[in-house]
């Protein structure tokens, strides 16, 4: 079935003064989709991210969500719609968790607002679905970066939006908070919730993402299904650094580099077919990733 | 929250309680029972005051310390309030009111007005001008420029305060150095003691109104803080929010000017000390600023009254406590700050 595009870029160009940073990007993003932007430093991602959210202006084309450019939306609207989770901060006041999530209620506020009855159970609701209703109390700026990463997607449940933009959620946390982020995304996409978010991590996009789009200066070079267009020769070509996408016993895929300090041989192989039968526990945390993929729809 | 709303009950009878030992205060020291005798005589009709006590406690009261003892109030509950907002919509606890230049501004328009003119009136009218003028001039350097609105905002302010401090250092110069150089000297120093009921009510009812606006704003304030895209991102108009809370706090700073010159440090520090007892929450911040403030600056000002004989200067006073008061937050605070 053919979905209406919930976001839309056409043609769209943006750069500061001297310096093009992207260049006649189109792309359409359809409501439940998680999307992954994958690109070197540098590459524009970011900038694409803050365009979708009116953040930015774009120097020629527009940006439409459901049919309307979203630079003639209120940002009032526009908030109601997309909520931004930015990439993990400190903030520079001691706010309570409970208050940076009530924060998320401002779109639904008129001037001089006082948080209702209702903001307040959002609010907690948001906390107890991403199970950090403990943290409530505390300062934002004393508990961890997994903890203030939820905090921030709470907040975005809160704003009642439908689609996240997530600027590289993953950087800053520590491994398993990455897994717990990943699966926090798949449960909230099952629900409906779309998804467009940048990693500097290939697996993230092959573990969870529907379809990852490839941006090198400023331009999309590749866009479609993540397990045909995350391979050897694709990454070679985005981040210049030789890669094998090897596939586990499952659809589960994983990234091996091809050289790092001589284990070429190593790498090259596929690890499957490796002499070596894999110890149980190992074979236990394969499956924990493995329950993290998505399942069909 | 819990301490906040104990906190406000509390503060506000240390408020009126400091304001009524206050009027005792001074020269003429006045028990506090002849005092509450007179206001209760005075307001109610209750008791009775000799007729020439009466005349007396009554032009010492009302015309002479009551119109100082809410201009302070009024002054440090303005300054903290503004401070608040200040820091909270430019990202940074470090930062006052006299960020974007409005005191600097203020400054020169009051030298400039005492250098030239001779109605007290005028001085008044170009102090308030002048510091609007700073901050629209800071705003305007920011505006030449494409990038981080705040970042440029504050430099905008590094500007604009430095050709004012030029300036006032101009007029200082050519200042008739007898009489004209020591008035502004002096009213740099900020001082209370030109303080009356009118000039108090003509600032002062714009500066409760930018406290109770602010105040109503502050749920915007707490995302501000979190910087421009976030706030953006939650649907606030962040170029309009701001400006119009610049707008505010710069009405207030500038009238602060007009009604006892220069008083620095309370803007800085008492947005610390509030958020010390009741959090970062803007909500609960800014009115708890502006009790602390009002009280700190009665409290300040008695001192600066009782010290010594001659009155000192308030503005070297706030000072005085200010700076080891500081250094001292600066210790307990830095937890929260990175």
């Amino acid at each position: 079935m053919e979905l209406k595009p919930l976001i839309k870029v056409e043609g769209m160009s943006f750069g500061y003064t001297q310096k093009i940073v992207l260049n006649d990007v189109n792309l359409a993003i359809a409501e439940g989709e998680i999307v992954t932007l994958l690109g070197p430093n540098g590459c524009g991602k970011s900038t694409l991210l803050k365009l979708m959210l009116g953040l930015l202006r774009p120097v020629r084309g527009s940006i439409f969500f459901n049919g309307e450019d979203i630079l003639h939306v209120s940002p009032k609207f526009l908030a109601k719609e997309i909520a931004y989770v930015p990439q993990t901060h400190r903030s520079s006041f001691p706010y309570a968790v409970m208050d940076v999530v009530l924060m998320g209620r401002i779109p639904h506020k008129t001037f001089f607002f006082r948080y209702s009855k209702t903001d307040m159970r959002v609010a907690h609701d948001a906390l107890e679905r991403l199970s950090i209703l403990h943290l409530a109390n505390r300062a934002y700026t004393e508990i961890s970066g997994g903890e203030r990463q939820l905090t921030l997607i709470a907040r975005a449940l809160a704003q009642g939006a439908k689609t996240f933009i997530m600027d590289e959620p993953a950087s800053g946390l520590d491994y398993g908070n990455q897994l717990r982020l990943l699966d926090q995304i798949i449960k909230l996409s099952r629900e409906g919730y779309t998804f467009i978010k940048s990693t500097h991590s290939p697996e993230h996009a092959l573990w969870i993402a529907d379809r990852a789009i490839m941006i090198k200066n400023g331009a999309i070079v590749s866009d479609g299904e993540c397990d045909d267009v995350i391979n050897g020769e694709s990454l070679f070509r985005l981040y210049n650094a030789r890669v094998n996408v090897l596939r586990l016993n499952g659809s589960l895929r994983v990234c091996v580099p091809e050289t790092i300090c001589g284990c070429q041989e190593l790498a090259k192989s596929p690890w499957m077919s490796l002499d070596m039968t894999p110890p149980e526990d190992m074979m236990e945390s394969k499956r924990e990733v493995c329950s993290l993929q998505k399942g069909p729809k | 929250m819990k301490i906040g709303k104990n906190l406000f009950p509390i503060l506000s009878l240390i408020l009126i309680l400091m304001a009524g030992v206050s009027l005792t205060l001074g020269k003429y020291p006045v028990a506090f029972p002849d005092m509450v005798r007179f206001f209760l005589y005075k307001v109610f009709n209750i008791g009775y005051v000799a007729t020439e006590a009466y005349q007396f406690l009554g032009s010492l009261f009302i015309d002479i310390r009551l119109p100082r003892i809410l201009a302070a109030a009024l002054i440090g509950a303005s300054l903290s309030v503004s401070g608040a907002a200040f820091q909270a919509m430019f990202v940074n606890p470090l930062v006052s009111p006299s960020l974007l230049g409005v005191l600097a501004g203020a400054s020169f328009g009051a030298a400039l007005g005492m250098v030239f003119s001779k109605s007290w009136h005028a001085v008044q009218v170009l102090t308030f001008t002048f510091g609007f003028v700073a901050v629209l001039i800071s705003i305007g350097i920011a505006r030449m420029h494409k990038g981080n609105t705040i970042l440029l905002l504050v430099l905008g302010g590094v500007i604009s305060g430095a050709l004012f401090t030029s300036l006032l250092s101009i007029v200082k110069y050519i200042a008739d150095p007898y009489n004209q150089l020591p008035a502004i000297t002096q009213w740099l120093m900020g001082g209370l003691s030109l303080v009356d009921g009118k000039i108090l009510l003509a600032t002062g009812i714009p500066q409760i109104a930018g406290i109770v606006l602010i105040a109503l704003f502050s749920g915007y304030l707490n995302a501000l803080s979190m910087g421009d895209e976030e706030a953006r991102a939650l649907g606030i108009h962040v170029e309009w929010i701001r400006m119009l809370l610049i707008f505010l706090a710069t009405l207030m700073s500038a009238l602060t000017v007009v009604l006892a010159g220069m008083i620095g440090w309370v803007g800085l520090i008492i947005p610390h000390v509030a958020r010390m007892l009741v959090g970062p929450d803007n909500k609960v911040l800014i009115p708890v600023c502006a009790l602390i403030g009002a009280i700190y600056l009665i409290i300040v000002d008695d001192v600066s009254r009782m010290l010594f004989t001659v009155e000192i200067p308030i503005g070297i006073t706030t000072s005085l406590i200010g700076i080891p008061f500081f250094a001292v937050i600066l210790r307990k605070a830095k937890k929260g700050w990175n």
